[in-house]
């Protein structure tokens, strides 16, 4: 069972890293335009460089 | 429509950026001017690429942004840069573009409840996420350290996001204790409170049992609830803001003296009495005031339902919120924001609306059933068994499961879920549903009462007796009404294209504004204008005469185009059992002609706005629920007095804003429609509560007997969450 000392961490800091992503994604506003996120992708203008 | 909406154009150009702008602009210093702009046609990445692309090139404009999900562009520009500039340039490149007003769409941009939520929401779920994990293991059949040291770890992990995600919880239920109420929120808190405070008790001593899953998934469930309720108002609050930012709220104020008169532009709220202002044909009136300079006619319909237009010259009254339509005119303001005959109406609406907000919920009426019973019964349970055992911590534990078990979960879902469902069906169709309690009312709608003007017709005259002139008569009727911009000459114009006529050859035309046209036509004056001017004789209907010479005028008769599905609509009602009155302010003959045309047997003529919110007070107390559909100032009471009310786009702001539903397309037919779905919808809701009620039924008496592991508190409480969702899904 001494392997739960380490599985536990393990699955805590995964998940938690999941989270972080997240709460990233919302702090940096990327759910306002989701269809033009989908449709910019479509189009080469942004290869080089994003939209700022 | 939302051509039909704007503004008149502005002239100024350093003012026409935002309201906000321009007060940066008297400071010294110049700063960047944020312009935003609707683009409802763009649809694809090339046109998102096109629209930036054609930005970006031009002069002045520092950024812009595409916001396809809104279909909107965002601009920062250089001083001096205006919208209406950037709009032509958009304009000519194909793409359609309106201007809005940026502080009016302040609320929609930062969503800061939306994302606080959304937050909280993904905290509540990774932590239920790793709770569930561990609470596995020790429903496996984990003894011992091992079950002690998984509990404290999913006390660890449960505590600080309790703390955090429950809170929107939390501060509710405490303002309704305060208030001395009890709402769903309250059992919610308490049962969460209790879960874990017992469970905490619990790992202490190395009991069996903890629910700190179960608190942990009570509140993602919930939350996701919450959200999904969010979700829905927001949308409809962001769609309802735009048709408010589409009216710039910017008049051109006359300064200076008589002969060296300069205007400006300011925005409507900085008039005041006495101002001077400057209406241009097809502008709005933006306070109260007499005409000092000028002739025009006014389109009055949105104020009284009146579709034939009002000649107004100097010394003649206007009230905010009519039309101008042929002539530039000056008026002296008389009253100005909140004094103005259409803030004045406001009170009215005030009045009328205290009777619908005694409307209790679904929610709030299954809540006050429901809290007290779910209280009582968790007190009972804590009760007996402390009576029997004389062990607190055995009765504080049953307690605990039984508040867990019937802990509203699939409650709060039940009523959210479905909204969101029958809300994003509605909206496809194109009906905006803005307040959450507007189904449900509308699924109990007996009576529907219609408004003529503007609602059941487009409000867009058109000739109807064009076979009784010559051909050559028509020739001149069409080269006079060309050269008008008054909405009955231009209805007449295209009616003759359309026959196939080609215009005489006219000279020295002449616009009279509030009159009509004059010219010259082989020697002879010809005229097209009002009957008091060319000297027609007097008509029931709207008209505009045509005189040759010295021969008598002969009248082109004018009558309102119904609405796209108006008739249709009315037929499938009256099929279904509503009754159906037509209400308008409109003269008798008018209106019962309209009634006649579309089979309506109950109709009212020459309503006035008190008439109407009458008449709707009357029926509601004679037991009947009425929706009213209506677009004027008019019917801003009648609107807020019924039971529910539906108001098209292209109705006054005023209208828009006490209605709970707006309708964005031409036609009418969605209204039927929402009536439908808003019966399933209630269906589906009262289904929810029942598949709620019977896994209360099911799992409280194990709760109370003892019996209620929290393994078996996670599966009820999981399963009817889960079902409750998918029941509501099949609306879609």
């Amino acid at each position: 069972m001494n392997v739960l000392a380490y599985l536990i961490p393990v699955s805590l800091i995964l998940g938690g890293i999941g989270l972080a992503a997240f709460v990233f994604t919302v702090k940096s506003r990327q759910y306002e335009d989701p269809e033009g996120a989908a449709q910019r992708i479509l189009s080469d203008d942004y290869d080089d460089h994003p939209k700022p | 429509m939302t051509v039909a909406m704007r503004p008149a154009a502005s002239a100024c150009p350093a003012c026409s950026a935002a309201p906000a702008a321009e007060a940066l602009a008297d400071a010294a210093q110049p700063s960047d001017v944020n312009i935003v702009l609707s683009l409802p046609s763009i649809h694809c990445a090339a046109c998102i690429s096109g629209v930036e692309g054609l930005l970006g090139a031009t002069d002045g404009v520092r950024g812009a942004r595409v916001n396809l999900t809104l279909k909107r562009a965002q601009i920062d520009a250089a001083p001096g840069t205006t919208a209406d500039d950037l709009i032509k340039l958009l304009e000519n490149a194909g793409f359609e573009a309106h201007e809005l007003d940026s502080t009016a769409l302040r609320a929609t941009e930062t969503d800061k409840a939306g994302r606080d939520l959304l937050m909280r929401l993904a905290v509540a779920g990774f932590a239920a996420m790793n709770v569930m994990l561990l609470s596995v293991a020790v429903w496996s059949g984990a003894e011992g350290p091992t079950r002690d040291m998984f509990h404290w770890i999913s006390a660890a992990i449960a505590l600080p996001t309790i703390a955090f995600s429950a809170q929107p919880f939390f501060k509710h239920a405490w303002t309704a204790l305060r208030a001395g109420r009890l709402n769903m929120d309250v059992p919610i808190s308490l049962a969460i409170l209790l879960a874990l405070g017992t469970s905490l008790w619990e790992t202490s001593l190395s009991g069996e049992h903890a629910y700190f899953d179960a608190a942990i998934t009570l509140t993602f469930f919930l939350l996701a609830g919450r959200y999904l309720d969010h979700r829905t108002r927001a949308a409809a609050r962001s769609a309802a803001e735009e048709l408010a930012a589409l009216e710039v709220p910017r008049v051109s104020r006359v300064t200076g003296t008589s002969d060296g008169a300069a205007e400006e532009q300011v925005p409507a709220s900085e008039l005041a009495i006495g101002d001077l202002i400057r209406v241009r044909p097809g502008g709005r009136m933006p306070v109260d005031g007499d005409i000092i300079d000028g002739q025009s006619e006014l389109d009055r319909s949105l104020l009284t339902g009146e579709t034939r237009p009002i000649y107004a010259g100097p010394g003649a009254t206007v009230s905010a919120g009519e039309v101008n339509l042929t002539g530039p005119l000056t008026i002296r303001a008389s009253a100005v924001g909140r004094d103005t005959s259409l803030h004045r109406m406001a009170d009215l609406v005030a009045v009328a609306e205290s009777g619908r907000s005694r409307y209790t919920s679904l929610a709030d009426k299954a809540a006050k059933l429901y809290a007290p019973g779910v209280h009582i019964l968790s007190a009972l349970a804590f009760a007996g068994w402390f009576a029997y055992t004389l062990d607190l911590r055995t009765a504080l534990n049953i307690a605990a499961a039984v508040l867990i078990i019937t802990c509203p979960c699939a409650l709060g879902l039940a009523v959210p879920a479905v909204t969101t469902a029958a809300s994003g069906r509605l909206f496809r169709k194109g009906l905006l549903i803005k307040e959450s309690t507007a189904l449900e009312r509308m699924a109990q709608v007996d009576t529907v009462v219609f408004d003529k003007t503007g609602t059941l017709t487009a409000g867009a005259p058109q000739v109807v007796n064009l076979k009784d002139h010559a051909r050559r008569d028509l020739g001149i009727a069409l080269a006079l009404a060309e050269g008008s911009s008054h909405p009955l000459s231009q209805s007449l114009a295209r009616a003759i294209q359309k026959a196939g006529i080609a215009p005489a050859n006219l000279s020295n035309i002449t616009e009279f504004p509030g009159h009509g046209t004059q010219a010259t036509w082989q020697g002879q004056t010809v005229q097209l204008g009002r009957a008091s001017w060319v000297g027609g004789g007097e008509s029931p209907d709207t008209c505009a005469w045509l005189r040759i010479g010295d021969v008598v005028a002969e009248p082109f008769r004018f009558a309102d185009q119904i609405r796209d599905g108006a008739e249709a609509l009315v037929t499938r009602l009256q099929q279904n059992g509503y009754d159906v009155i037509l209400m308008s302010g409109d003269t008798t003959q008018a209106v019962e002609a309209f009634a006649n045309r579309l089979g309506i047997p109950e109709w009212i003529a020459e309503a006035l706005p008190e008439d109407k919110a009458a008449k709707v007070a009357d029926l509601t107390v004679q037991g009947s629920r009425v929706l009213m559909v209506g677009d004027g100032l008019n019917d801003t009471a009648a609107l807020a007095g019924a039971h529910a009310s539906i108001s098209p786009a292209t109705a006054l702001d005023a209208a828009r804003v006490a209605s709970d539903v707006v309708l964005l397309g031409h036609s009418l037919d969605p209204i039927s429609d929402a009536l439908d779905t808003s019966r399933t919808a209630i269906r589906r809701i009262r289904q929810n509560f029942r598949i709620a009620t019977w896994y209360n039924i099911i799992a409280v008496p194990l709760a109370v007997a003892g019996l209620c592991s929290p393994l078996i508190a996670a599966l009820a409480m999981s399963a009817s969450s889960i079902t409750v969702s998918l029941n509501a899904l099949r609306l879609k």
